[in-house]
């Protein structure tokens, strides 16, 4: 073990290229198996940044995820007071509440389920390209494809009315912003819930009305007994904004990164087979959740040859293990035919994405048709003009103006 | 090759049914797995460590031989 001379380096660390992760992150994954970070509020915390010690980490049941114990590490006041006010998400939760919360709701989800959706999602994504065509560009591709598919999607799977994504979208924007004022993202989580709460009661009163996710949950888990209402309410509102905000950002970033890179696409389209590959190398290459999943160890821990004690939070930086040299060739390179699924940006361990699958369902038919349907697809401004989500828990691009078809003279 | 699966320590994430369908399907009700195959032919072998690794719960255990 070295002693570390200098200070321990703030954390989040700035991204110097968008695209990339900050570079300091290559640094630390090099220096050491476990490195102290240094946090907004001045405490301190451990950071894992191999993609070996990611996993042991997020394996290893002697670390919790939960955000209301003492000197449980946060990156921000916004985030300290939002993972400490209201009902716990699943993905703050030890087991056994965990499991039996994560089990009302995994046979749902599971992959042959999702792959049912697949038709709907496949015309739901022509329906907008139509539209987006129809209206001719220049368009913000966010606002009218990327967001609006997977709103959409989870709106029909849940039986959330789509009249009122403006609604929902817009209590996520708040729930995931860093540098609010911390009764911010509290508030967001207080209006989604009453929301859920009304919308889970009238599903509770009929719950055959309509064949949906949330009136099978009223019908099988809460009516029984097996949940309580305000446990079905939380897991409403985790899946509303989980469903929507993570998927939309990822289509977004995955089509930049396709615009960026011509020979990647000139591969995609050349090899329709690609797809599926072309989607895994987004995740890992983007990997939005970019800074936020933290674990706090509930004994004394041995971590790549470093001690964490009880007590000791740290920060599993997905983001640096997907782009960890040990575990992927050239890992900087985004390359659509790479044959890599086994990275974490999903997270990995009992609190990987549950909504995976519809995930993976909805980019692949996204990217299956994308540049098929809009031909010559490229941004509108020059890349420096995007804005891009530096503090944000989820990342991506604010807006992506896009153009398509013909290149005008001049 | 033998294949145990841990129904305990499986969160239903159907990796490995989406990896493996031949050898690895989900229940219906909460997700978790369900072994169909604990001896699969070795055109699969491959494709089962695979699944094994991915498994987020460590829930899959191969024994090769």
């Amino acid at each position: 073990m070295s002693t570390i001379a200098h200070d321990p380096p703030l954390f989040p660390m700035e991204r110097a290229n968008p695209l990339d992760p900050p570079a300091a992150y290559a640094q630390l994954r090099q220096e050491a198996p476990l490195v102290r970070v240094r946090l907004w509020d001045g405490s301190s915390a451990w950071l894992a940044t191999r993609s070996q010690d990611v996993r042991a980490v997020l394996v290893d049941p002697r670390f919790s995820a939960d955000g209301s114990v003492a000197g449980f590490p946060m990156i921000s006041a916004a985030r300290r007071s939002l993972l400490t006010a209201g009902s716990p998400q699943l993905a703050q939760l030890d087991p056994p509440d965990h499991t039996r919360l994560r089990k009302a709701l995994a046979g749902e989800f599971t992959f042959k389920r999702i792959e049912a959706l697949r038709p709907f999602v496949a015309g739901t994504v022509a329906q907008l390209l139509e539209a987006m065509v129809k209206q001719g560009p220049p368009l913000d591709f966010v606002e009218n494809f990327a967001l609006k598919l997977p709103s959409m999607v989870i709106s029909k799977l849940l039986g959330v009315p789509y009249e009122e994504h403006e609604f929902f979208e817009e209590c996520s924007r708040r729930r995931v912003a860093l540098d609010v004022d911390p009764h911010v993202p509290v508030q967001a989580g207080k209006d989604m819930a009453a929301y859920c709460d009304r919308l889970l009661r009238q599903k509770e009163r009929d719950p055959d009305a309509s064949d949906d996710l949330l009136s099978r949950l009223a019908r099988d888990q809460i009516l029984p007994g097996h949940l309580t209402h305000e446990e079905g309410v939380s897991l409403a509102n985790q899946l509303v904004m989980a469903g929507h905000e993570t998927t939309a950002n990822m289509i977004a970033l995955g089509t930049l990164s396709l615009i960026l890179c011509p020979e990647e696409l000139a591969k995609l389209q050349a090899d329709p087979a690609l797809t599926a590959s072309a989607v895994e190398e987004m995740l890992r290459y983007h990997t939005i959740v970019h800074f936020s999943i933290a674990r706090i160890a509930k004994e004394d821990v041995e971590i790549g040859g470093q001690r964490i004690a009880r007590g000791e939070g740290l920060f599993v930086l997905i983001t640096a293990a997907n782009r960890d040299p040990g575990s992927f060739t050239d890992p900087d390179r985004f390359d659509v035919a790479r044959k890599t699924r086994n990275h974490f940006a999903f997270s990995f361990g009992i609190h990987q994405c549950l909504g995976q699958a519809l995930a993976r369902l909805e980019m692949q038919e996204v990217f299956a048709v994308l540049f098929r349907r809009l031909s010559d697809l490229r941004l509108a401004v020059p890349f420096d003009a995007l804005s891009f989500k530096h503090r944000n828990m989820v990342y991506g691009v604010h807006q992506l103006p896009v153009v398509w078809g013909e290149r005008g003279a001049g | 090759m033998r294949v145990i699966v841990d129904r305990t320590r499986c969160i239903g994430s159907g990796s490995c049914a989406a990896t493996v369908p031949e050898v690895f399907d989900q229940d219906q009700n909460d997700g978790t797995v369900v072994l169909l195959d604990p001896s699969p032919p070795s055109k699969l072998h491959e494709a089962v460590r695979c699944a094994a690794t991915l498994c987020p719960g460590c829930a899959i255990t191969v024994e090769e031989g």
